[in-house]
């Protein structure tokens, strides 16, 4: 009796350990993949925006560029990138005593394509994923509609079509798809552009230059050089997201 | 078989009237096959016509599939075409007639394909102005 458990525990922490060993493995293996290919993320120069008060051309350009409604009703609303006052885009952030031309201004938020983003975990189709270049991908043909990523999102990106967007597109772009009523749309990082060599549509529209695409997994990048030698922070740290948008303050 | 004229005429009246689309197109005229306008600006397209004409939903789904799962944005087709695997930017460039060509054959059928709910069909106005 005495030795069958004592084999029993040993089989049971054997397979344990063989269990913990198949979850490790794959992790691993993601994570070399990573560092060998592309890992795209965006620079927010908060003062720079700051100096043209009140623009709006980077939302302006990735809404017409990817058929985002401008719907009237505000709970119905659509948008893939918008201005969010620094206390609630920050809202972990103590900045106390700081300059408050910024902790009073609104500061440009979008989809923070996490390192590990809950709306992946989450979604039941698979119909948004994390690629292996780090963009939170998008797949509307699979999205069924049941907002669980919506609801799981902690940084708001996500916007749920609940009414036809079609009649409320103001210029169609039409090599680009719109959506339709009962699917969940958000930022795809211009996953149409990056690949033809061309910046996402908000860095290239915008004016003052306060936009930087990269490569974090190439050290000699721009956005890692930047990164190196200036301060930057992100969204909701402590959430473990690792949001791959940073702001310079 | 007690009350077997009931019966056998019941039968007979209940096969009429389930059976009803069938003879309506036995007797009455059927709908006539559409002719399905093919427009044009290349001498061939990603495939046989008659392969095009049996699997090009398959081929849809494959780019569909490949661009947004793989970002694999361009294929080489059987004929030998580089092309991007695009609706809006391959098919319908050479074949701009929707309704002639995707909808004549789809009503007909019956089949009624979601594409469209999203992606942008090509609009001929600006085309026939500026030509």
């Amino acid at each position: 009796m005495n030795q069958g458990r004592r084999s029993f525990l040993k089989t049971a922490a054997l397979g344990a350990l063989g269990a913990a060993a198949t979850h490790a493995l794959p992790a691993a293996a993601e994570g070399a993949k990573a560092a060998g290919g592309r890992r795209w993320a965006m620079l927010i120069d908060t003062r720079k925006c700051l100096e043209k008060k009140g623009c709006m051309k980077c939302a302006e350009a990735c809404h017409e560029a990817h058929n985002v409604p401008a719907l009237p009703n505000p709970r119905h609303e659509v948008k893939w990138i918008w201005k969010e006052g620094f206390r609630q885009a920050f809202p972990d952030q103590e900045a106390e005593y700081f300059d408050e031309t910024l902790t009073t201004s609104k500061v440009l938020v979008f989809c923070n394509h996490c390192d590990r983003p809950p709306c992946v975990r989450v979604c039941p189709t698979q119909a948004t994923w994390r690629r292996s270049d780090g963009i939170v991908m998008m797949d509307w043909h699979r999205c069924i509609g049941c907002r669980y990523c919506v609801a799981a999102c902690p940084y708001g990106s996500r916007s749920f079509n609940w009414v036809d967007p079609r009649p409320h597109i103001a210029q169609l772009t039409p090599d680009y798809p719109t959506r339709t009523r009962g699917v969940v749309e958000k930022c795809t990082f211009c996953d149409e552009r990056v690949p033809e060599g061309r910046p996402p549509a908000c860095v290239e529209a915008c004016e003052a230059k306060a936009l930087m695409f990269g490569d974090l997994a190439d050290p000699a990048s721009e956005i890692r050089g930047v990164l190196r030698t200036r301060f930057a922070v992100r969204r909701r740290p402590g959430l473990g997201t690792h949001p791959e948008i940073f702001y310079l303050v | 078989m007690y009350d077997g004229g009931k019966i056998l005429a019941g039968i007979a009246v209940f096969l009429l009237v389930v059976l009803l689309p069938v003879w309506h197109n036995a007797f009455v005229a059927s709908a006539p096959r559409p002719e399905v306008k093919i427009v044009t600006q290349e001498k061939q397209c990603v495939d046989s016509a008659a392969a095009m004409r049996a699997t090009h939903m398959n081929v849809l789904d494959q780019w569909r599939d490949a661009v947004v799962r793989d970002g694999i944005r361009t294929t080489v087709t059987p004929t030998g075409m580089h092309v991007s695997m695009s609706l809006t930017k391959t098919c319908m460039s050479c074949h701009p007639n929707k309704k002639e060509f995707c909808d004549a054959c789809h009503n007909y059928l019956a089949v009624s394909p979601t594409c469209w709910q999203c992606h942008v069909e090509p609009r001929p106005e600006p085309k026939e102005s500026s030509s």
